[in-house]
């Protein structure tokens, strides 16, 4: 294939504009020993081919299996309408909207998704959306670090093991102190964040629910926390907020999280979108692009890009963060699907997960050699025990059709036999039964 | 237009849901409930349909506008990527899912196009290997950072800055600096590039790494390019590549043979991946043999059985960088379009990115003031200078540039460039549609002569005209 539009004839003609004979000579600048001499790479595919070639590749993974897993990461429904508007090229082929009048679409759409952010998590602001809920919670350490000038931030260990990998890695050159903060009971030891909270502490960060799947409030911490000077980080799990309480009535500082879950497809890992909501006081701290309501001169409301003096292409080394794109279309997706749901729908959807999980807590725990890990109340997954090792449990169920859960021996030492069990709407009466059945039959 | 929280009626839907089918009530204390439910839109699915057709009305894209954005390579995107991209076999595909036994034997298809564009990307680019795992250009580059100083690290060498020219991306600055570096600038020189002379000014063994975007962001090759990596590998230095301008050079010069340790590539660029209105996109990083042990976790490697699997056993590695694989969508996309082209059509890419380049920069440099008046890559870089005598500025010329139906160039980058207008045709515009952007910039420059007023007032054919992007920033609405 090729999508050039131009003709032989057509090149020739702009090439005698130039008075040059050959395309070649313009790239004489580039000096001789740096041209390029092999260049193996296939021959070019018809659409046919490359159809009937990724659709063999597509089916050379698993999508079959009926998945109670998770970790972050939720198989949801996705309405059909989703894709209907991001499938609009005048949305998916434009660029950052710098130029206001005619990007007047994109710019609304992440308006109205900045205040749909600010309305799930009860936050006074939000930007534009970063790229994942892992960038988004390490933006959040370096934002706290801007406001508070300290270095020593405090980490839960319930947060997403995965997240706070990246964490380590992105602070691995800063002269940053990070401490992990062992759970008690499945949710957070109060006492050693007490114990570690001081003059130094730029912010605790906590996750809710949190990896195992524990609910919490985290009121006190942040009480405790707003004591010693020290702000709190949140990441979130957004369709939890359904019927959770919300970052902003616990009075979190900063929430963040992984937006997946609203409305985007798993799609292996990405593209997914990272949200961020602060108190207004912090939004001159806060990353990533900005969308604010303007009018012109004749008293026309529209919307541009704000704050920008934050950012990169102004302010360069001292920018607040190195961001340029966020995930625009994710977001569209996202506002789409929250819309699509509205005020009721999207409270179903979460209480259907936290019935649904309970029932499939409950079945499986029928089971003798399956036990809750713990007693704190959950959302829509939830850890149990084995007898015997977690990852041969599943590894069995693949066999039998199932990703059943996660193996959390694998990020936690000393939980070999724990599984994690994630549950969404999307799963019935009938495939949790299943799962109970083929469990108990491979234990 | 009217948001979408003041459309619809109370307790109207959109979609509906199956009703609970398991006897079964969550045992969630009261106490760990929301006070009230998010004050989300009350509208049907008709409505919200209708809203957001509207919306995308009003904005221009690739698809209904020539854009030619200068440094963002904003080519046609291809279909078939679109369609392959919601195959179920990708879509559903748990990236978790390699973590269970039998691991990577589940996900055999996506670790295959995984793998398979970082080998294309190696051989476009001459590195040894890719992660695909950075989200987009300035991820790329901050990973690209980290990287240069595991290695310093690893060699115990005290480094502690990174040279950069000022024709840079701001995004080059700011990755540094946020990886813990301090940044030292270099001025570029009369003929548009950072000359050897300026730079072997402010080298010395402090130096980390080099910067540099090859092309240049006005669009020019570095003649000396080698000469200046070469006296950065005897300080013990690396050459990044910000690969930004990939499109202009692909399948004639390799930034590996240039002399570049490392660097990353915009998919969304150059492999033709659509831009979203802002993201995603994706920045893979490819390192020369030295860094590869310092590539993230994980990495997708083929067994001698011909299968792929996932290697986590990094000790060098500087970590994880993203939660899994990068931006597979996106990567899937990129994948579709090298295949689809091939070796010889990516070759066709630059020669026409390059070609159309010129051509307007031979065409327009008699209106405008050109700067730099040489053979240039895929872009060029023109001056509002002579208009400013009459009062007419860059942005004014972009804001009338949309009463003719053209997206506006990139205005006032590079920051070199008094009143910049950098113009990026690329390869997929036809000649008559650059033709006709040529005339309308004639035109422009002619009104700018006769009539700057008109000029200040546009644009005149949108919705709305200028916004007070002032009084936004101290107003500070930004939701409801």
């Amino acid at each position: 294939m090729t999508y050039i539009a131009n003709t032989d004839t057509q090149r020739r003609e702009m090439l005698s504009a130039l008075g040059l004979d050959s395309i070649d000579e313009l790239f004489d600048i580039i000096p001789k020993n740096l041209k390029s001499f092999s260049f193996n790479l296939p021959e070019a595919k018809s659409e046919l081919e490359l159809r009937q070639h990724l659709q063999l590749l597509a089916r050379k993974n698993a999508t079959d299996l009926i998945s109670f897993l998770g970790g972050g990461f939720y198989d949801h429904y996705i309405p059909a309408a989703v894709d209907t508007i991001i499938s609009r090229s005048e949305f998916y082929t434009a660029y950052t909207p710098y130029q206001p009048e005619i990007s007047q679409g994109v710019l609304q759409a992440i308006y109205e998704y900045q205040s749909a952010i600010c309305r799930l998590t009860n936050m006074e602001v939000s930007n534009a959306s970063l790229y994942d809920g892992g960038t988004a919670l390490y933006e959040a350490a370096m934002m706290s670090v801007r406001i508070t000038g300290r270095r020593k931030i405090i980490v839960d260990e319930g947060v997403s093991p995965i997240y706070r990998k990246m964490l380590h890695c992105y602070t691995s050159n800063l002269s940053l102190e990070f401490v992990e903060i062992p759970t008690h009971n499945g949710i957070v030891n109060r006492e050693l964040v007490k114990k570690e909270l001081d003059k130094d502490t730029s912010a605790v960060i906590l996750q809710n629910p949190n990896f195992f799947g524990c609910i919490d409030d985290f009121t006190d911490i942040v009480e405790k926390a707003h004591q010693a000077g020290a702000l709190v980080i949140s990441s979130v799990y957004p369709v939890s907020l359904g019927i959770l309480k919300t970052p902003g009535e616990m009075g979190i500082d900063i929430a963040t999280g992984e937006g997946q879950s609203l409305g985007l497809p798993l799609s292996f890992g990405g593209p997914y979108l990272g949200f961020m909501g602060t108190s207004k006081k912090y939004v001159r701290k806060m990353p990533g692009r900005i969308v604010g309501k303007a009018h012109d001169n004749k008293g026309r409301e529209g919307f541009v890009l704000t704050l920008q003096t934050r950012e990169q292409h102004i302010r360069r080394e001292k920018a607040t963060s190195n961001i340029c794109t966020n995930e625009t279309l994710c977001a569209l997706q996202a506002l789409v699907y929250l819309t699509l749901l509205g005020k009721e729908g999207f409270k179903e959807v979460a209480e259907l997960c936290a019935d649904k999980a309970a029932y499939t807590s409950k079945r499986l725990t029928e089971i003798s050699n399956v036990k809750k890990k713990f007693s704190q109340p959950f959302f829509n997954e939830f850890t149990v025990e084995l007898t015997g090792d977690a990852g041969d449990a599943i590894a069995a169920l693949v066999e039998k059709g199932f990703a059943a859960g996660f193996p959390l021996g694998r990020y936690y030492k000393g939980m070999e036999r724990c599984m994690l069990v994630a549950v969404t709407e999307k799963r019935t009466k009938e495939e949790i039964g299943l799962l109970k059945e083929s469990l108990e039959n491979v234990l | 237009m009217k948001l979408i929280f003041n459309k619809g009626a109370q307790g109207r839907r959109g979609v509906k849901l199956p009703e609970l089918d398991v006897p079964n009530k969550a045992e969630i204390p009261e106490k760990l409930f929301r006070k009230s439910p998010a004050r989300l839109p009350e509208v049907s699915e008709m409505e919200v349909i209708r809203h957001f057709i509207e919306l995308s009305e009003n904005n221009f894209g690739v698809d209904t506008n020539f854009y030619p954005l200068g440094s963002c390579t904003m080519k046609y995107n291809p279909k078939i990527g679109e369609e392959v991209a919601r195959y179920n076999g990708f879509t559903a595909l748990h990236p978790l899912l390699p973590q269970l036994r039998p691991g990577g034997l589940l996900t055999q298809g996506a670790l295959q196009v995984i793998y398979e564009t970082e080998q294309f990307l190696s051989e476009l680019t001459g590195m040894a290997e890719f992660t695909m795992q950075p989200l987009a250009g300035a991820h790329g580059e901050l990973t690209g950072i980290m990287i240069i100083a595991a290695y310093h690290k690893a060699k115990g060498n005290k480094k502690t800055k990174v040279i950069i020219p000022d024709s840079a991306h701001g995004t080059n600055p700011a990755s540094a600096a946020i990886a813990g570096y301090r940044v030292e600038s270099v001025p570029s020189n009369e003929h548009g590039v950072m000359g050897y002379r300026e730079f072997m000014k402010v080298l010395d063994n402090e130096v980390a790494a080099v910067m540099l975007t090859c092309p240049n962001t006005l669009g020019l090759f570095n003649p000396e390019i080698k000469k200046i990596a070469d006296k950065v590998h005897e300080v013990d230095a690396l050459m990044y590549c910000d690969g930004a301008n990939l499109n202009a050079i692909l399948g004639k010069s390799k930034p590996a043979s240039i002399g570049f340790d490392l660097m990353h590539v915009n998919l969304h660029k150059t492999f033709g991946t659509p831009h979203g209105g802002g993201g995603p996109g994706a920045g893979p990083v490819g390192v020369k043999e030295k860094l590869k042990k310092f590539l993230p976790i994980s990495l997708v490697i083929k067994r001698r059985d011909g299968t792929y699997a996932l290697e986590y056993e990094r000790p060098s590695s500087i970590g994880y960088v993203a939660p899994f694989y990068g931006n597979f969508g996106v990567i899937l996309k990129a994948y579709t379009y090298i295949l689809s082209l091939g070796g010889e059509g990516l070759k066709k890419v630059s020669e026409n990115a390059v070609l159309n380049a010129n051509y307007i920069k031979e065409k327009l440099k008699t209106h405008y003031h050109l700067p730099y008046d040489r053979t240039c890559m895929h872009e060029c870089v023109f001056s509002a200078s002579r208009q400013m005598k009459k009062g007419v500025h860059a942005i004014d010329i972009a804001k009338r540039l949309i009463d003719y139906g053209f997206h506006p160039p990139t205005v006032y980058f590079p920051l070199i460039v008094e009143e910049a207008m950098m113009i990026e045709p690329t390869e997929t515009e036809s000649k008559e549609t650059i033709d006709a952007f040529i005339e309308a910039m004639i035109k422009i420059a002619e009104e700018a002569e006769k009539n700057p007023d008109l000029l200040h007032s546009a644009p005149v054919s949108t919705p709305i005209s200028r916004l007070d992007e002032t009084a936004a920033a101290r107003e500070m609405d930004l939701r409801v």
